[in-house]
């Protein structure tokens, strides 16, 4: 019954939201349909590190900095279609297994701050990142593609235009019914990574993940290399990221190059919250049904601000207390509940 | 117990060291640009003690063991609301001043009341729920600066004559008050004195506090809860008032750094001020230890400074943006290494 209370509550103002917004049914479930494909991928990869007992992983971010990089490197050598989408990939892929790596060997000396540690790690590699793209590219990196550049010659344009990536694969399969377009290609793609991260959850690494998140001292006597196995989930998370934020920008079809992947882990953790998980316990379908509720509350909310109270900006304030106040209520219950179990635990 | 790990150690002073280097090295830059060292001087100086009641608001809560304040924006709330308040009263000068830093306490006493009943519910995380705990206080707040029934047209929006503006001036109501109180040029160099000698006695009031026997039970606590416990300390009493401590601090901090800006910055400004206030102190040495008035006032004007010299610096590079990216960088890269150095240190003390 509790653990379903969150998951009702946003249900809850979703549907208030929809009635107050006076937008069509039919129009909210395609922006919902549109929200599923775009950010279930960035949602899901924060099931492993909690699995794992590390938390929220707000370092994340670094995951949707690899599929940046990989989406310049392809407008840069201007390599479009899916030839481009697999350059994307082969080289953001990569770049988010290094970077993974050593997010991982961060984690394991912070044991215990890892959630306030991902976020600096987070804000230290957007500076590294906005530093390479802003000096680094037309002084140490020769560009191919002057349209991408500032005019001074060096730094990458703020905006890049994706059009050679645009709904490349969002186009695929699409069925129209009652009036709601359905990219079956791309629901069935993200079902498809919401079952590997269930398998993966299932086999012998899920399982040391429990054991880790259960108890670093057991595991370790149970011949686990709790590091390691830490370091697996942050790898993890962070490919499963970066492959996020590809189709987040290819579903946009705009790139902010030095601002788009910020705030993704905000809205990442706080859909996932919405469906039902906890700091210690995620669940694929917490991420599935999460990502739903926490977009839907966030495609109706400004119209319904604007329509009771006739001002659109409540909409938006509401919006980020949702967003931000579902991350700081999980934090709150959670980690009062565990202080409590582990001080009956102590007596 | 506390002498072994508080030795002089390199590793504990590598952010310094770090800060240090970065600031010569700017330095070095403006000089060679052929900067006004004068101004930028007095400019320091006027950072400093704009900045550093912020930086001195996080000392209460790490010397109580409530980890770096994350949290600061709900003290910015508070002192957000007693200037609103004093400039919606029309109050100006320094009573103004005095009067908005009044209102502040007040509102700094009962939110930080609220927000030390949370952290106590949090214990040992207190620095992610704080940090959310902040930010969602700010749309709290931006709701309320929104719909705030102040009547002064000087802040509410020019058209509709509802809502706050995001920045009001404060020309006329107390711009400047502190910064103009006996300031003195000397060298070229213009001497904020009043702002000076207003962080002095604050710095001053929070050194004596932590000697006395409040403030040893309140560090007892931060050392070790359970010892506190044992001497017959109330624990969640020191540590809620270690809170309250820090959020009316931080409250008066706000009012200090808005009349030496000038402006009022309401809404989404304040989202992001804890993190350079934690820098600070981190960066005048507070790592692994006790949090002390030096560090505070050390670390303030060093990473200030950065702040100054960055500027002169950006218009000299190709690429003006760089000096802020990395003066970001080194900000943030402080507080990583301090998370990472005081958990290499738990995990040594626990193998």
């Amino acid at each position: 019954m509790r653990r379903n209370l969150v998951p009702a509550v946003f249900l809850v103002l979703c549907l208030l939201g929809t009635y107050y917004s006076r937008m069509g049914a039919s129009f909210v479930a395609g922006e919902i349909v549109t929200r599923f494909i775009r950010d279930g991928v960035l949602t899901l990869s924060l099931v492993i590190p909690v699995a794992a007992g590390m938390g929220l992983n707000f370092a994340m971010v670094v995951g949707s900095m690899c599929a940046q990089c990989g989406l310049v490197m392809a407008v840069d050598y201007q390599v479009s279609g899916p030839a481009g989408l697999a350059l994307i990939l082969a080289v953001g892929l990569p770049l988010s297994i290094l970077t993974g790596w050593l997010i991982g060997l961060c984690m394991n000396r912070v044991k215990g701050k890892e959630m306030i540690a991902s976020i600096i790690i987070g804000f230290v590699a957007t500076s590294v990142y906005q530093l390479v793209f802003m000096t680094g590219y037309g002084t140490v990196i020769t560009p191919h593609n002057r349209d991408m550049m500032l005019s001074r010659g060096v730094g990458v344009r703020n905006m890049i235009d994706l059009a050679p990536f645009r709904n490349i694969v969002d186009r695929l399969w699409v069925v129209d019914i009652c009036g709601v377009e359905l990219p079956v290609f791309m629901i069935l793609a993200v079902l498809a990574v919401a079952c590997a991260v269930w398998l993966v959850l299932h086999s012998r690494l899920g399982r040391h993940f429990r054991a880790v998140a259960e108890s670093g001292r057991k595991a370790r006597l149970s011949g686990i290399d709790v590091d390691a196995v830490r370091i697996k989930a942050m790898i993890l998370s962070t490919m499963l990221a970066c492959l996020g934020q590809v189709i987040y920008a290819q579903n946009i079809g705009m790139l902010n190059v030095y601002t788009a992947h910020l705030n993704s882990d905000v809205f990442a953790c706080a859909s996932l919250l919405a469906g039902g998980a906890t700091i210690y316990t995620a669940k694929v379908r917490h991420a599935l049904l999460g990502v739903l509720l926490f977009h839907g509350l966030f495609i109706v909310s400004p119209q319904a601000g604007q329509n009771l109270f006739s001002n659109a900006a409540l909409g938006e304030y509401f919006r980020s207390f949702v967003a931000y106040g579902a991350i700081a209520f999980a934090l709150i219950m959670n980690i009062r509940r565990e202080n409590l179990e582990s001080a009956g635990r102590g007596r | 117990m506390r002498f072994d790990a508080r030795g002089l150690r390199l590793d504990a002073h590598i952010p310094q060291l770090f800060i240090i280097a970065f600031l010569v090295l700017l330095a070095g830059a403006a000089l060679r640009l052929d900067s006004p060292v004068g101004l930028m001087l007095g400019d320091s100086l006027v950072r400093l003690g704009m900045n550093g009641v912020l930086a001195l608001s996080l000392v209460p809560m790490l010397n109580v063991g409530a980890g770096l304040n994350f949290g600061l924006p709900v003290a910015i709330s508070a002192g957000l609301l007693g200037m609103c308040l004093a400039v919606n009263c029309r109050l100006r000068g320094l009573p103004g001043f005095f009067a908005a830093i009044f209102f502040a306490c007040v509102a700094g006493v009962v939110l930080g009341w609220l927000y030390g009943r949370i952290l106590n519910r949090v214990k040992g995380r207190e620095e992610i729920a704080a940090a959310f705990v902040g930010f969602s206080f700010i749309s709290i707040m931006n709701f309320f600066w929104a719909t705030a029934p102040f009547s002064n047209p000087a802040m509410l929006w020019p058209i509709g004559g509802k809502g706050m503006r995001p920045a009001i001036g404060l020309r006329g109501y107390f711009a400047g008050v502190l910064n103009s109180l006996g300031s003195f040029t000397l060298f070229g160099v213009t001497v904020p004195t009043g702002l000076l000698v207003f962080f002095g006695l604050l710095c001053l009031g929070v050194y004596l506090f932590f000697r006395t026997s409040l403030g040893r039970a309140m560090i007892a606590t931060g050392e070790s809860e359970p010892f506190a416990r044992m001497a017959g300390i109330r624990v969640e009493r020191m540590r809620l008032l270690g809170v309250i401590l820090s959020t009316v601090i931080g409250a008066v901090g706000i009012c200090v750094y808005a009349q030496s800006y000038g402006f009022i910055e309401l809404y989404d400004a304040p989202l992001m001020m804890a993190f350079p206030a934690a820098s600070a102190v981190l960066a005048g040495g507070c790592l692994g230890g006790r949090a002390l008035v030096r560090h505070v006032v050390l670390g303030t004007y060093l990473f200030q400074t950065t702040y100054v010299l960055s500027g002169p610096v950006a218009n000299g590079l190709m690429v003006p943006e760089a000096a802020e990216i990395i003066r970001m960088l080194v900000s943030n890269g402080i507080i990583l290494y301090a998370l990472i150095y005081e958990g290499t240190r738990r995990r040594k003390h626990a193998a």
